[in-house]
């Protein structure tokens, strides 16, 4: 006898009018198939649902125009896992619980028992089977699970704050980006809903409409546009039992990719989660190979000097070049960019098919999470400080830019095409 | 022949004295380890460009005017007067005695015959002209003979008015607000013994108190310095002063210029020095003895003293690496940073303008011009 029934997954993949924070990479890489750890975002989402018991079909929604980048994308990793991936563009962009609805035939259709919702910045451990096993746990009656993670107070605040019955693990309370501190409970975007979500969202959808009507200022708001985090609070002030709502909570690494730094920061993480899922994709030492030091991921058609160092948290991408005694550290260098001999590169995103000159070095500033204080994220912060300077952050060098030799690029971010002819510090260079 | 003996003969027996003064505070930190007539320039102690300049023309008596107690400087200097066979006298003043008061300090030495002394500033670099002061000097037969030298921006000076058939001053004008000379003092002078009389033990200011007066009484002439000219007393004009030095060194004395694969333009490199592969050297830069620079590493117009080390794909520019200092793989150094004796910069840092005071490990990067206590 079995008990597993058609699962099907969902991620929300945004459209152009978001990532803006991701600028100046998300100027010419969808934001969602930028490649961390050597492979798109929304990959390791893919490869983590894959593994579900059941798993028939992966839909990807949002508001981007199909293009060739992502139509390959869908070809290639449907061919790599054997597996139905399907996109499904936004007519405008909906919000996500708007986008959910207006795709809930092309959801429901098959009849899954449940299906998983993940939003495209969010990169963790997807503990997906154990979230599945927990939402099957809490018995047979229609509810949903939302996967929550610890924060510390402070940063709780620029989340979405879930209170939860500490028995059962019903969710009595929700509120997105509160003022006041409320949980340090958070939502880290990962769902399973039941196919009854969708009454939820179709209430929601009425009551926007209604104060629509009412509102006289907003003639032009969408009246289709649902947020999904505006959908969960509302069920969790109703008695209805369409809304019982359990949240699951991990442990495990868990973070956003909003930032240019965010990627840097999840690329270590993607990278020490191969030592258990893909440790063929970590290099290794050996003769006639590059020294590496901690984890690397370096893509097969990598042109790498045997006299350069790399490591740790570092991944090069495809048809990348690194010249004769480069370092490399804490960094993402992306496709075709090509990097001369006796470089130095540490913290910094270099853009696809950029070039570097010998003995140029290019810095950033790492914005890691506080190590000494236990559940401690990465801190979400503006571009520029109070008294209007630029943050030093990750550096940044957009696609295709040519940075002579022997300069130095410290705490900067480069947007793309540009040729640079001398040494820049702190600066954005447009 | 006979005529070259005579001359070797007349010239035997000239005294000079050097200003050395004090503490050498504006060439920290190097000067924290030791005196600053023993820091090496182009890889000679920098009294000693001196010294050997006036031995060449027939010095053979040199009082050093020090206004501190320095054994390693006496020790050194014991060790030269051998080599040379000359006497060097240190001088020492209780308190500080400006540029004047040390040659009424040094009366007795200057005064023991009616011929013409040097007087020199320490820090001077240049093709030294003693040979030409001499004979100036007898020719227009007054107290004292000056070396002047132009510069770009006489503004930033106190300049010099002559006049130009003979030499002779008219005028010293600080700092002027409009044009009026271009010539400056170069720090080096030829006084007779007579002018002795106008000078008191006491602190005094030669520049600003004996020659205005000299040149009133029109005992004081000038002589235009042909060549370059700096004064290497603090890093940057070090710096400056080395690749003048080395531009110099090309063009008389090509031989002890160092050639090879990597090596661009002037460079200068002592011959125990270790140099590795595929490393870029200058143009401009001075390598001390036991130096090791390791594969790949880049140098540029920067100064290696003794026993230093650059590792592997490093990078420096404008810098002096002191005594027995190690810098890191992959470090970037530049803009006039210094680093005093036995300091170690740990890999991949990067350090701008930094003054690190000796014996000093570095492990975080200087990004900005700061002193590292």
């Amino acid at each position: 006898m079995t008990n597993t029934r058609m699962v099907k997954a969902v991620v929300l993949i945004g459209g152009p009018q978001k990532g803006t924070r991701f600028r100046p990479l998300s100027m010419d890489i969808l934001k969602p198939l930028f490649p961390v750890a050597g492979f798109p975002m929304i990959y390791h989402h893919i490869d983590a649902a894959r593994k579900i018991k059941g798993l028939r079909e992966i839909l990807l929604i949002g508001s981007y125009q199909q293009s060739d980048a992502l139509h390959r994308f869908i070809m290639e990793v449907q061919h790599e896992f054997r597996i139905l991936i399907r996109y499904l563009q936004e007519y405008a962009p909906l919000g996500t619980g708007g986008a959910l609805y207006h795709f809930r035939d092309q959801i429901l259709a098959g009849n899954p028992e449940v299906f998983f919702v993940m939003n495209c910045d969010v990169c963790c451990d997807f503990p997906l089977a154990e979230m599945l096993e927990f939402h099957k746990s809490r018995g047979p009656g229609v509810h949903h699970t939302i996967l929550g993670t610890n924060a510390t107070r402070q940063q709780s605040l620029n989340y979405g704050c879930i209170v939860e019955d500490s028995e059962t693990h019903r969710v009595r309370h929700y509120v997105e980006k509160p003022e006041t501190f409320v949980s340090t409970t958070i939502n880290c975007g990962v769902y399973i809903f039941s196919p009854d979500i969708f009454n939820c969202i179709a209430k929601q959808l009425e009551n926007s409409k209604e104060a629509i009507n009412f509102d006289l200022t907003s003639t032009e708001q969408n009246p289709n546009i649902v947020k999904l985090d505006d959908a969960i609070a509302k069920m969790t002030t109703e008695k209805d039992s369409n809304g019982i709502i359990h949240v699951y909570h991990t442990i495990k690494f868990w973070s956003q990719i909003k930032s240019a730094g965010a990627a840097v920061f999840a690329n270590r993480h993607y990278l020490s989660i191969y030592h258990r899922t893909h440790p063929e994709r970590l290099a290794k030492l050996g003769p006639n190979q590059p020294n590496i030091i901690g984890d690397v991921f370096i893509h097969a058609t990598a042109r790498v000097d045997p006299t350069a160092t790399l490591g740790p948290n570092v991944t090069i991408g495809s048809g990348v070049t690194i010249g004769a005694g480069v370092r490399v550290r804490e960094t993402l260098i992306l496709d075709g960019a090509i990097v001369g001999d006796h470089a130095c590169i540490l913290y910094t995103i270099i853009g696809p098919r950029a070039t570097i000159g010998q003995w140029t070095r290019i810095e950033g500033t790492a914005n890691d999470p506080n190590p000494n204080k236990p559940f401690a994220k990465l801190d979400v912060c503006g571009a520029f400080s109070n008294d209007g300077r630029l943050q030093p952050s990750i550096t940044v060098i957009g696609s295709s830019v040519f940075v002579p030799s022997e300069v130095v690029i410290l705490n900067s971010i480069v947007l793309p095409n540009k040729e640079l002819r001398g040494s820049f510090k702190n600066q954005i260079i447009l | 022949m006979k005529i070259k003996t005579k001359e070797k003969n007349s010239l035997k027996g000239m005294k000079a004295l050097i200003l050395v003064g004090g503490f050498g505070t504006r060439l920290r930190p190097l000067t924290l380890s030791r005196p600053k007539p023993l820091v090496e320039f182009a890889n000679k102690p920098m009294i000693m460009h001196q010294v050997e300049a006036l031995v060449e023309v027939g010095v053979t008596e040199i009082v050093l005017a020090v206004s501190y107690r320095a054994e390693l400087l006496e020790k050194e200097l014991r060790a030269q007067e051998e080599r040379l066979g000359i006497k060097i006298v240190i001088s020492h003043e209780d308190e500080p005695l400006g540029t004047a008061g040390p040659l009424a300090l040094a009366r007795d030495i200057l005064l023991q015959d009616s011929e013409p002394f040097f007087v020199l500033n320490s820090d001077i670099i240049c093709n030294f002209p003693f040979k030409d002061m001499i004979r100036f000097h007898k020719t227009h037969n007054r107290q004292g003979t000056l070396v002047v030298t132009r510069v770009d921006e006489p503004s930033k000076y106190g300049v010099i008015v002559y006049r130009p058939e003979d030499g002779q001053i008219e005028r010293f004008v600080e700092k002027p607000q409009e044009f009026v000379s271009n010539k400056i003092n170069a720090g080096m002078y030829m006084l007779s013994p007579s002018m002795l009389s106008r000078i008191e033990l006491r602190p005094t200011s030669i520049e600003k108190e004996v020659f205005p007066k000299m040149a009133v009484d029109g005992e004081l002439y000038c002589m235009e310095l042909q060549g370059y000219w700096m004064d290497v007393g603090q890093p940057k004009d070090f710096l400056t002063g080395m690749g003048l030095y080395l531009t110099a060194l090309n063009m008389y004395n090509n031989d002890y210029l160092h050639e090879g694969p990597g090596i661009v333009g002037n460079v200068l490199v002592d011959k125990s020095a270790k140099i590795g592969n595929g490393c870029r050297i200058g143009p401009n830069v001075v390598i001390g003895p036991d130096v090791v620079v390791e594969d790949g590493a880049c140098v540029k117009r920067s100064t290696l003293m003794k026993g230093s080390r650059v590792r592997s794909h490093a990078w420096l520019d404008n810098c002096i690496i002191g005594w027995k200092c190690s810098v890191g793989r992959w470090v970037r150094m530049e803009g006039v940073s210094v680093l005093g004796e036995d300091v170690v910069v740990a890999d991949e840092l990067y350090i701008n303008g930094g003054r690190i005071l000796p014996h000093k490990s570095i492990s975080a990067s200087v990004p900005e011009p700061q002193i590292i206590m």
